[in-house]
């Protein structure tokens, strides 16, 4: 019988991480999907960290996760906050306006 | 039983609490609190630096172990609190006339100061996290702090989105770290490691993997080259005050975690982690120099000297020596103060009122105002490392830690880019001595500014005379961190 070990959570967390981290890179459109992105790869973290939780038998791996999702929610928040006050002076939020500066 | 020793964590434990009351007092206060609320959290900082410096030298855990008060941790938290009285104590002027001076500005330096003595004294993976997340996301909201500036908002969102990616990596490579070592405390993490190194057994591919992530994530937070892309931009977008703060106390505070992950619970995979120590190292110091030289703008300037500045401060870490570490501790004393001083000069141009930021605009500094110009003078030798000044001392403790590491290349390489940097640095001598001003720069300057930048060219001018202790702090500092 198939099962599913370690090793898949992993893999799908691997995959979710690079999928965020290219999110971040390749997206030319709009900032909230970069902001999405950066969700998506403290997600993958927490898979990691509850899948290796529980093949050690050891709490401390739920603990950090739970963290984890605090300090993302303040960072979304945070996110946000800072996007709003750039659409305000600015009028867009389209990743390619975002070059007042070279660089 | 668990114990909550809070006593080592005094300092902290007083700034968070004082944190909240300046917050508090600045709501219900309204309008006109920000200068209060600023004198204050300037003595609050003063305080909590006292505490340190009276609290005892041994080694002590708090927090079950998640947290660690040491002499290394005593002086860096010592450089932390200073550059951040220093520079909050310098943006008073500046907030008041650019009407940006409302009362979180100082509450939330004060937050990040705190995050950053958390970063220094972290012991376990999770706390180094919420330490770092609690500094970053004070960091993004004060760059972003002039809602009405655009450039100071694209400059937030790029240090958040840039910052964000930085902790996602070092989450992940915290999280490999904690999968296949078993634990995310430093002490037992360096357990493991040295069981696998006594049994001959090579560390497992996915610790490997789990540290390279963790080191990425946190040369993020210290621009180091090749994770520096957002610094020039954050640092001439942000508004002056926050740049000097960005470019002093967190630099401060992310080499010391560094330096501890890699010195602490890594300290067995040192032949894994110097090769790339070692490559970021010359990435940041050889980018530092040449790509500062065709700068006009002189906070995009200083962003490309604190990158090289801190390629020479990883030098000292590829050592991964005790001198290497004693190097590392002298050379950012030595940043933290000559940066402090070459911001209040940046501080101080200003044209008719309105704040300048060409270096063009220091032509003729030295007839409009001798005094300031020899300061800068001073301050821009002491960067580019001309002995007797304090710069010349922080390279030659690290090249000398390198060079008796055998890291010979490393050492030639980090001479010949500070000789190139040295160009840029003597450059803006030349232009404030021998060219004529288009338009010179506004006198009088604000007594604060006048005091610190007095203060600090006259310490790169005297460094021998307080060498001693400095040094001598910086010996303790680096054997406590081998001692455990």
């Amino acid at each position: 019988m198939f099962e599913i070990g370690l090793a898949h959570y992993l893999t799908v967390a691997a995959v979710l991480f690079t999928l965020g981290i290219f999110g971040i890179f390749l997206n030319r459109r709009n900032v909230i999907i970069i902001l999405m992105a950066i969700e998506l790869m403290l997600l993958a973290v927490n898979i990691n960290l509850v899948a290796f939780s529980t093949h050690l038998q050891d709490l401390v791996g739920q603990v950090f996760a739970m963290f984890v999702l605090t300090v993302a929610a303040a960072e979304a928040a945070i996110g946000l906050a800072i996007l709003v006050v750039y659409f305000r002076n600015r009028g867009s939020i389209a990743v390619e306006d975002i070059n007042m500066m070279k660089g | 039983m668990i114990s909550l020793d809070l006593t080592s964590a005094l300092p902290e434990v007083f700034l968070a609490c004082a944190a909240m009351v300046l917050l508090m007092l600045g709501v219900f206060r309204r309008a006109g609190s920000t200068r209060l609320v600023l004198v204050l959290t300037v003595v609050v900082l003063a305080v909590a630096l006292l505490l340190i410096v009276f609290s005892p030298d041994d080694r002590a855990l708090a927090f079950n172990g998640l947290f660690v008060t040491d002499n290394f941790t005593a002086y860096m938290k010592v450089l932390v609190l200073l550059g951040a009285a220093l520079t909050i104590g310098m943006s008073l002027g500046y907030i008041e006339r650019e009407q940006m001076d409302r009362f979180e500005f100082p509450v939330l330096m004060l937050f990040a100061t705190l995050g950053m003595l958390a970063m220094v004294s972290a012991n376990d993976l999770i706390s180094l996290y919420l330490g770092l997340e609690l500094q970053s996301l004070s960091l993004y909201v004060i760059t972003a702090f002039r809602r009405d500036s655009v450039r100071s908002s694209e400059a937030g969102l790029k240090y958040f989105v840039l910052g964000a990616l930085s902790s996602g990596m070092l989450l992940y490579g915290s999280s490999m770290v904690y999968g296949f070592a078993g634990s995310t405390n430093f002490e037992a993490l360096a357990e493991v490691l040295a069981a696998d190194l006594a049994f001959g057994r090579a560390p497992s591919l996915g610790l490997i993997v789990g540290l390279v992530f963790l080191l990425a994530g946190l040369a993020f937070k210290v621009s180091a080259v090749p994770f520096h892309m957002w610094t020039p931009d954050v640092y001439e977008g942000a508004p002056t005050p926050v740049t000097a703060f960005l470019a002093s106390a967190p630099k401060v505070a992310a080499m010391a975690l560094i330096v501890r992950v890699m010195v602490g619970p890594f300290g067995d995979l040192f032949e894994q982690w110097q090769q790339i120590v070692v490559v970021i190292s010359i990435g940041s110091m050889v980018l530092g120099a040449f790509a500062a030289i065709n700068q006009t703008n002189i906070k995009r300037l200083m962003a490309y000297s604190s990158i090289g500045h801190m390629g020479y401060v990883l030098v000292g870490l590829a050592a991964g020596t005790e001198a290497g570490v004693l190097g590392i501790v002298v050379y950012l004393a030595i940043y933290l103060i000559m940066n402090i001083g070459t911001f209040a000069c940046i501080l101080c141009m200003s044209q008719e009122g309105r704040m300048v930021e060409r270096i063009e605009d220091l032509k003729g500094l030295g007839k409009s105002n001798p005094l300031m110009a020899l300061a800068l003078t001073i301050l821009m030798f002491s960067m580019a490392g001309i002995p007797p000044l304090a710069g010349f001392f922080g390279k030659y403790f690290v090249f000398l830690a390198a060079i008796k590491a055998g890291l010979y290349a490393l050492a030639v390489i980090g001479v010949l880019a500070s000789v190139v940097g040295a160009f840029y640095y003597v450059r803006i001598v030349k232009l404030m001595y021998f060219e004529e001003p288009a338009e010179v720069l506004d006198r009088p300057i604000g007594a604060v500014l006048r005091l610190m930048i007095t203060g600090t060219s006259l310490a790169m001018v005297l460094f021998l005379l307080v060498a001693g202790p400095v040094v001598g702090g910086a010996g303790a500092a680096a054997a406590a961190l081998f001692a455990g």
